[in-house]
């Protein structure tokens, strides 16, 4: 007898509104690990727990439709990014992982400190989300 | 007098987060303990916010915003679990 599916119709339309606030809320996260708690590894952690919610909400095939990524892939990109930031500094006759900042006139931010700390930040963030959605996968695919 | 405020509102928490415990263990069915360890999470939210503002910090407010995605993720897998038996399926509509 096939079995009766079950109707979260509720749960789906949540997932697809606190998704949102969950990544956005991650972003944050990430951007304001320079001056404020937070930082690569957490937001990478909070985005993939969004990730997660949708895994529950959906399932992995909906999931994998909307999100064609391999995460095996983006976890790769991201040491190649972290890598890439410390041997940088070569190119200017500085040690390995030395980093540098400046202010820049942006256009609508104005006066910015950008930091070269964030791109590490950002081969943390994607090697931690690479990592943990790989490892919930894998998981979640065993029969 | 404020600081005195705050402590008896950690102290009711704390009586509160006992109560819950005693649930956990005591729960007659897996729901009952779901339901707790909810709450106890929801109690865990208002005792970050009472501690950082004795401490006269904001450095904790990210932390509400995380325990509370935290314990909806947690309950949702949980209440998954107990309704089909696995969390992430694999296709839905087969």
């Amino acid at each position: 007898m096939r079995q009766q599916k079950t109707n979260d119709i509720i749960l789906q339309t949540a997932t697809k509104l606190v998704s949102f606030i969950i990544l956005l809320f991650s972003f944050y996260l990430f951007l304001a690990g320079h001056n404020a708690p937070g930082g690569g590894f957490v937001g990478g952690l909070i985005t993939s727990s969004a990730i997660v919610l949708l895994l529950l909400a959906f399932d992995l095939k909906t999931v994998k439709s909307i999100l064609p990524v391999n995460f095996i892939y983006v976890a790769a990109v991201g040491l190649l990014i972290a890598i890439a930031t410390g041997a940088g500094s070569f190119l200017f006759g500085a040690p390995f992982l030395t980093h540098t900042f400046g202010h820049f006139h942006l256009p609508v931010l104005g006066n910015t400190e950008l930091a070269t700390a964030t791109l590490f930040d950002l081969g943390v963030y994607l090697v931690v989300v690479g990592v943990t959605m790989t490892i919930i996968q894998t998981i979640g695919e065993e029969e | 007098m404020f600081t005195l405020i705050l402590q008896i509102a950690l102290g009711i928490m704390a009586v509160s987060t006992l109560l819950y415990v005693i649930r956990v263990i005591k729960g007659p069915t897996v729901p009952d303990r779901v339901v707790a360890l909810d709450a106890i999470g929801i109690n865990l939210i208002a005792i970050t916010a009472l501690v950082s503002i004795l401490l006269k910090t904001s450095a904790f407010l990210d932390i509400i915003l995380l325990l509370g995605i935290l314990s909806f993720i947690g309950t949702i897998a949980f209440s998954k679990f107990l309704e089909k038996g696995e969390i992430i399926e694999n296709d839905r509509n087969c």
